[in-house]
């Protein structure tokens, strides 16, 4: 296939696109238009994080929506406890509730890592299909265990009231919110840009290619892995906290397989291990959602149709369909 | 004399019902190329990854440098510097071949954790793997993807990996398979100057290459050595002829 594009300016467009829509749409007086980008921006946050294990790495993880919920659950717990003015625990020290993002997302990307590092130290041990269902058993856990939590809305969710703040910036409104969420994201994308093609990138594609070949050379497959999962799933966690505040609502949904399989879904539409693949499926997933949802509840099926042309005529998803394959030096 | 820098002894292993390694006594000198044949399936391969901690022996010892490592793992020995080749070229697909090599010396840092330097502007692992596929005579293929590289220049960049990491040891499992008269030409002459840089314990099916390079040889036939010399010895010994060169020779 003839490269019209490089891959890099497909990239830097695409950004441009995510950024400019909203812009017109908040200036046309559309802030609903504006809310969507903001979902389909953090969708697409946890699907940057999905695509370090499963992209890079070749971990084919059934189970990213645990990371999300916990990011969300601790953004949701942490200002619930704000609400109440109780603090989360007193005794052996005093932790109080907080309405700071910035603390938030530490706390959320925090223990979603730690999650991942529990999750992955245990499923890291098979690999191929029990992996999968290894990761889809260890999500399941922690949903139901958010389901039968009490304290925290159980099944019913949890409540954030008033969205929680950011320095310099009034949260409530939509514009200033979506600005926020697209600076993580391009933050997190340039990050990852630079983990490409820096030592741990180059081990991690070495891993997803010829795993007895990297153990040969003395470095250990596992620990890559491991590291690997960690930082997804913190990206995901991270993704989660965004996504509480957009809602200002977290729920045990967040923790579903169907949300598993979603993100999972942007990173195949988009191209997999393509850095900018899970933000153009995340952008063609939520325009499908909201193009069909609303004219035929099986909109899925029109979904479900796009990924199996995407699998059997355009292997790298959308990105591949455009830029061509991959390239490295 | 010198004190090997490897040593096996009463090494043995089974998979079910076949011994594909049984008792086998055999040590590595410094400075020397010990050459390991014998007929297809005979348990070569099986003992280089008995070795270098792919496989668990079942009994014996492996001594390296004079310490017992059969506890240790694949992972572990070859940081100690065990290093093989593989029979079948074992390389990343979708690196370049100086991008194989640069790997191989990041793996030989023991180097994971870097998240912002670029490796295309790390002089260091580039220099280093330049230079390496130089001595191979890649280095004209260093950008080419290995998916795009011939079956011979894929086993001579194996050996480029294997020169990267530096080893105490090289363990080569059939280095010559499929390279053609020149290449294999080529490479008995590399490999002649390299056993000063580390010794080698050399599987190979040519016989030229093993009469002309081997130290010592020794005979493996249905797990067991058979037979152990020089070049000339083994050449003359009467059941290695019968066992194998009767019918490699005919
Ligand atoms: N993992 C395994 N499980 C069961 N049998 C095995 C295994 N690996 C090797 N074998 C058997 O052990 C025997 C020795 O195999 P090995 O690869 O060591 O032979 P080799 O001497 O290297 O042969 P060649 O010259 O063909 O490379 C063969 O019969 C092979 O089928
Ligand atoms: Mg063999």
């Amino acid at each position: 296939m003839p490269e019209f594009v490089t891959e890099h300016r497909l990239n830097i467009l695409l950004a441009l696109i995510l950024l400019g829509g909203p812009l017109v749409a908040h200036f046309a007086d559309e802030p609903f238009l504006v809310t969507l980008a903001t979902r389909a921006t953090i969708l697409a946050l946890a699907g940057v994080g999905l695509n370090i294990a499963l992209g890079l790495g070749g971990l084919v993880s059934f189970g990213h929506a645990a990371f999300f919920g916990v990011g969300g659950y601790a953004v949701g717990i942490l200002a619930s406890h704000h609400q109440t003015y109780e603090p989360l625990m007193t005794s052996p020290f005093v932790i109080n509730g907080t309405n700071q993002m910035l603390v938030l997302w530490l706390v959320a990307v925090l223990v979603s890592g730690l999650a991942a590092l529990v999750i992955g130290a245990l499923s890291l041990r098979t690999s191929g299909v029990y992996f999968i269902m290894i990761t889809l058993a260890f999500a399941q856990m922690i949903y139901y265990f958010a389901i039968s939590w009490p304290a925290y809305g159980g099944e019913d969710g949890l409540s954030i009231y008033v969205r929680n703040a950011f320095p310099g910036l009034n949260t409530l409104r939509p514009l200033d919110f979506f600005l926020l969420c697209y600076a993580v994201l391009i933050v997190v994308l340039l990050a990852q840009w630079k983990m490409t093609g820096a030592r741990f990138g180059m081990a991690l594609q070495a891993v997803r290619q010829n795993e007895g070949r990297v153990a040969a050379l003395g470095l250990s497959p596992y620990r890559i892995k491991l590291a690997a999962f960690v930082i997804s799933g913190m990206v995901t966690g991270l993704a989660g906290a965004l996504y509480a505040d957009l809602n200002r609502f977290v729920s045990p949904t967040m923790m579903s397989w169907h949300l598993s399989g979603e993100i999972m879904v942007f990173i195949i539409l988009g191209g997999v291990a393509r850095l900018f693949g899970p933000v153009v499926g995340a952008c063609l997933f939520v325009l499908f959602e909201h193009a069909f949802g609303s004219v035929t509840e099986h909109w899925q099926f029109f979904l479900g149709a796009a990924l199996l042309a995407v699998v059997l005529f355009a292997r790298g998803g959308f990105i591949g369909l455009v830029a061509g394959r991959v390239r490295h030096d | 004399m010198t004190e090997p820098v490897l040593e096996l002894s009463g090494l043995s292993k089974s998979f079910g019902a076949l011994k594909v390694t049984d008792a086998v006594d055999l040590d590595l000198r410094p400075g020397e190329i010990h050459a390991l044949i014998g007929p297809n399936g005979a348990g070569k391969s099986s003992l280089i990854k008995l070795v270098a901690g792919e496989l668990a022996a079942d009994a014996g010892s492996i001594r390296f440098d004079g310490r017992e490592i059969s506890d240790l793992d694949q992972i572990e020995r070859a940081r100690l510097g065990l290093t093989r080749t593989f029979q079948v070229s074992s390389l990343i697909p979708e690196f370049s071949a100086r991008g194989n090599v640069m790997f191989a010396a990041q793996a030989r840092r023991k180097s994971i954790f870097g998240f912002f330097r670029q490796v295309s502007r790390d002089r260091e692992l580039i220099d280093e793997a330049m230079e390496a596929l130089d001595r191979v005579g890649l280095s004209g293929r260093a950008a080419v993807r290995v998916s795009e590289l011939s079956h011979g220049e894929k086993r001579l960049l194996e050996i480029a990996m294997a020169l990267a990491m530096r080893p105490r040891i090289f363990l080569m499992d059939e280095p010559m398979a499929g390279l053609g008269q020149e290449g294999s030409a080529k490479l008995i002459g590399f490999l002649d100057k390299l056993r000063t840089q580390a010794p080698i314990l050399l599987i190979e099916h040519d016989m030229d290459a093993v009469f002309q390079l081997a130290d010592r040889i020794s005979v493996l036939v249905s797990g067991k050595i058979i037979a152990r010399g020089t070049a000339d010895e083994i050449r003359n010994h009467p059941e290695v002829r019968t066992a194998y060169l009767g019918e490699d020779a005919a």
